[in-house]
């Protein structure tokens, strides 16, 4: 599917990363949580209390001015955030939950979002409650990093075999072409939301019929795979018509990997934990269908690509997650097993998989609901490691 | 428009709490047998005196006072339209089986009829118990009882109504277009096109599914359901003094919406003129309807800053990115720390607006549905888009056709698996007298 963008919210693009993780273990915030509000206007920060006991501190706070404008929770010099909310249109209220241990901190909104902001005092006192606040800001901008070698990684290696693929294709060796067709695609599938980050070659590469508006033209692996598993007579392309959509698969594919490859090319805690989700709702909504791969039914190889990419995205923030919610990891280990387990019984990447036709309604069902067992967890990730 | 020529001002209310019928329903009032009469005391009321408390105590114990409305069936706009929008949906789409024009007209005269009367609350025929003991009743009964609940009753007519049959072609409207395939449109052609269709709106939806089972049972020998569609709650306001209701996403849903009050906007943007074209079609509009899964496993598992990016607005209040209430304008401007708008340009908000559609608005009537679950578990479940516009290839077409290209919600998460087009006719005046050689709603395309 095409997706233009990839899904990571303003909020945690790559400037505010460090922000972010300043910020150790964040619960979701509970009905027993007192809430402090926090009145933004141009020239005043009211929040409620300057005392809140050390644990869970919850601040709802509301842009009673005319610009845009921000909260933090600061340490005590001033500087270092402890946590944030930024983007809050006029009008507009919106909760920081935080996990403070008790020592001394500073509130500040910043209206209009320049400056140092309106400042106070703010004080935690002791509830006795234990507390993590580890900082994370280095373990999650090097699972950035490590992911983004992974990436880099499929990328080298999905060239190498698009190319060979390619090769048999325009050589007229079709049976040579559909053995390596779904082996190639492993490694887009691999890593798909970042290849879909880039709205521009996504459709160019990997849009399907049923994807097209009226007359678009169609072009990459699925179009290629229709002439290669022809649904009926008369899908034949010319000579030509192949070499033009292979050329294209190529040039697209080489431009990919140079811009993965570029120096500036970064990926983010956020967009790791957001990728492993998106990761599964591929499978949820494609793969489980058998829509992504309805002339070659290749669906499961895709399948096996989407839940590996996932697994990585999970492995390099692993031990940052166990730390803030033990029980998440227990669950995602589990839930990662059982449904790599059912995958196994139909084969595997290396010697090939069963085709999705193949499989009974009963099977399918049964693969599904692993699905959703592992999606609902994994869709608690990134709020886990960084929020 | 002025409140004397609203075509679907409610009844008036009597102080006791029930609905004395308008004026122009005197007529099918007075020759149908009330819902409530005839649970009510022995028949022995009858007509406007059964709506009052007397009959309400025989009625539903629990029917609210909306669905003590009852709306006029006559009127410059057939009904349905931009009458405060009911909370349930019974909608069907019908292939005409026969090829006699003859029929066809003598079909769209009964449906009148029985519209009419039924919009009253009232019985069809000699009623669900009171006709031939050896014949099966005229009215199916399940509504027996039961208050009006605001029924309305819409016609529309889809492009096989001017195919060859019927010698209609050169009355074809051209805002009668064939919908072209949409980016990511997975249709299953159990749910596309249909030559007749009937939108039944209630606040009871055992009122509305009695509409439609009575009107299809009218039909039979001349046409047949092709599809139907259940609605369970609304998602969008007609009126000003209705709450924005909250589509399947969870998110407050037709904020935008024109409404009954803009009646200039309503008049550009909803009522066909006898100079787009066709002269019949005056007062009608065009019908759009939309069968749009949701795949909401997938969307429930999204953040909730996600989610709020998709749309463009707050889960909470419904209020823009940009800033204030429900109500404010969003404003496609104001950008937030990273240099973005804080209404990200791929939201549904930024590309549904008018502003990025040459203006362009509808008059949105959609409802939350479910079909119950798939074969893998999932609720299939949606919105059932239906939506009236004056010309659907400027006000409908473009915009669906930047949300499925550019739309992140509509790519990611919803399946649009139904599509149909139908011209609603107008309505007809009151006073006009009904029956097998009476006034009937198309009457105007068969003259």
């Amino acid at each position: 599917m095409p997706r233009p963008a990839l899904a990571r919210p303003a909020a945690a693009s790559g400037a505010v990363l460090a922000a972010l993780a300043l910020t150790a273990c964040v619960p979701n915030a509970s009905a027993d949580d007192a809430t402090i509000a926090v009145e933004s206007t141009a020239d005043e920060c009211a929040v409620a209390t300057t005392e809140a006991p050390s644990g869970t501190v919850v601040f709802d706070v509301t842009n009673a001015g005319d610009d845009v404008t921000e909260f933090y929770l600061l340490a005590s010099d001033g500087l270092r955030i402890i946590s944030e909310v930024e983007n809050v249109g006029p009008g507009i209220t919106r909760q920081l939950v935080v996990q403070v241990p008790a020592g001394d901190y500073i509130t500040a909104c910043k209206p209009g979002m320049t400056g140092d902001g309106i400042q106070a005092a703010f004080t935690v006192t002791d509830s006795g409650e234990d507390v993590f606040s580890g900082d994370n800001a280095e373990r999650l901008a090097a699972a950035g990093e490590q992911y983004l070698l992974y990436v880099r990684d499929q990328i080298q290696t999905l060239e190498d075999k698009t190319d060979a693929f390619l090769a048999a294709y325009t050589a007229g060796d079709d049976d040579e072409a559909r053995a390596l067709y779904a082996d190639a695609r492993v490694h887009w599938e691999r890593i798909e939301p970042v290849a879909e980050s880039f709205g521009d070659l996504d459709p160019m590469m990997d849009a399907r019929e049923a994807d097209l508006a009226e007359d678009e033209e169609w072009t990459g692996w699925h179009r290629i795979e229709k002439n290669l598993w022809p649904p009926a007579e008369g899908y034949d392309l010319t000579d030509a018509e192949k070499q033009e959509l292979a050329d294209k698969l190529a040039a697209d594919t080489a431009e990919l990997a140079s811009r993965v490859n570029a120096e500036d090319f970064v990926i983010d805690a956020f967009q790791v934990g957001n990728g492993a989700k998106e990761l599964l709702d591929e499978v949820a909504a494609g793969k489980i269908t058998g829509e992504e791969e309805i002339w070659s039914h290749t669906d499961l190889w895709d399948f096996q690509a989407n839940v590996d990419g996932a697994a990585v995205a999970f492995g390099v923030l692993r031990d940052i997650v166990a730390e803030s919610d033990a029980d998440l990891v227990e669950e995602l280990d589990s839930r990662f097993s059982e449904l790599n387990e059912l995958l196994a019984q139909y084969g595997s990447i290396d010697e090939g998989f069963v085709l999705y036709t193949e499989l009974t309604e009963d099977q399918i069902v049964e693969l599904a609901r692993a699905v959703d067992a592992l999606g609902e967890p994994l869709s608690r990730l990134t709020a886990a490691a960084i929020a | 428009m002025t409140e004397q020529d609203r075509t679907d001002a409610p009844a008036t209310s009597t102080e006791d709490g029930g609905v004395a019928p308008a004026p122009a329903d005197d007529a099918a009032a007075r020759s149908g047998l009330s819902r409530r009469a005839a649970l009510g005391t022995a028949g022995a009321v009858a007509g406007a005196a059964a709506l009052t408390a007397g009959g309400f105590a025989a009625g539903r114990a629990t029917a609210s006072p909306l669905q003590q409305n009852a709306y006029d069936f006559f009127g410059a706009h057939q009904s349905g339209i931009v009458t405060p929008q009911q909370d349930r949906l019974h909608f069907a789409a019908f292939d005409i089986t026969t090829d006699s024009r003859a029929r066809v007209i003598s079909l769209l005269r009964r449906w009148t009829e029985a519209a009419a009367r039924l919009m009253t609350g009232s019985e069809l025929g000699s009623g669900a118990a009171g006709g031939a003991y050896a014949a099966p009743p005229d009215d199916t009964g399940e509504a027996l009882g039961l208050p009006a609940s605001g029924l309305t009753i819409t016609f529309g007519f889809g492009p096989g109504l001017f195919d060859e049959r019927f010698g209609l072609a050169s009355k074809r409207p051209a805002q009668l277009i064939d919908m072209p395939k949409f980016s990511g449109d997975t249709l299953d052609e159990q749910f596309v096109g249909g030559d007749l269709c009937i939108q039944a709106c209630a606040d009871d939806p055992q009122v509305a599914v009695h509409a439609i089972r009575n009107l299809s049972r009218l039909a039979f020998g001349d046409a047949a359901i092709r599809w139907a569609q259940l609605g369970f709650g609304r998602t969008s306001s007609t009126t000003r003094a209705q709450d924005t209701p909250r589509n399947f996403m969870g998110f407050k849903d037709g904020t935008a919406n024109l409404r009954a009050e803009d009646t200039d906007l309503v008049d550009r943007w909803v009522w066909a003129d006898a100079a787009d074209g066709q002269a019949w079609m005056a007062g009608g509009s065009y019908l759009v309807a939309r069968r749009i899964r949701i795949l909401a496993e997938i969307w429930d598992r999204t953040s909730l800053q996600q989610q709020e990016q998709d749309v463009g607005r707050t889960k909470g209040s419904g209020a823009p990115l940009s800033g204030g209430s429900e109500f404010t304008e969003p404003d496609f401007t104001v950008t937030g720390r990273d240099g973005e708008p804080l209404i990200r340009p791929t939201s549904h908000v930024a590309l549904a607006h008018p502003s990025a559609n040459g203006g362009a608005m509808m008059l949105r009537r959609g409802y939350n549905f479910t079909d119950g679950a798939d074969a893998l578990g999932r609720l299939d479940a949606g919105l059932f888009f239906l939506a009236y516009v004056r010309d659907p290839a400027t006000q409908f077409v473009p915009v669906q056709n930047a949300l499925s290209s550019a739309d992140v919600m509509t790519i990611e998460y919803l399946r649009t698996t139904g599509s149909a087009l139908f011209a609603v006719p107008p309505g007809l005046p009151a006073g006009s007298v009904l029956g097998p050689d009476g006034a009937y709603i198309g009457q105007e395309l068969f003259a």
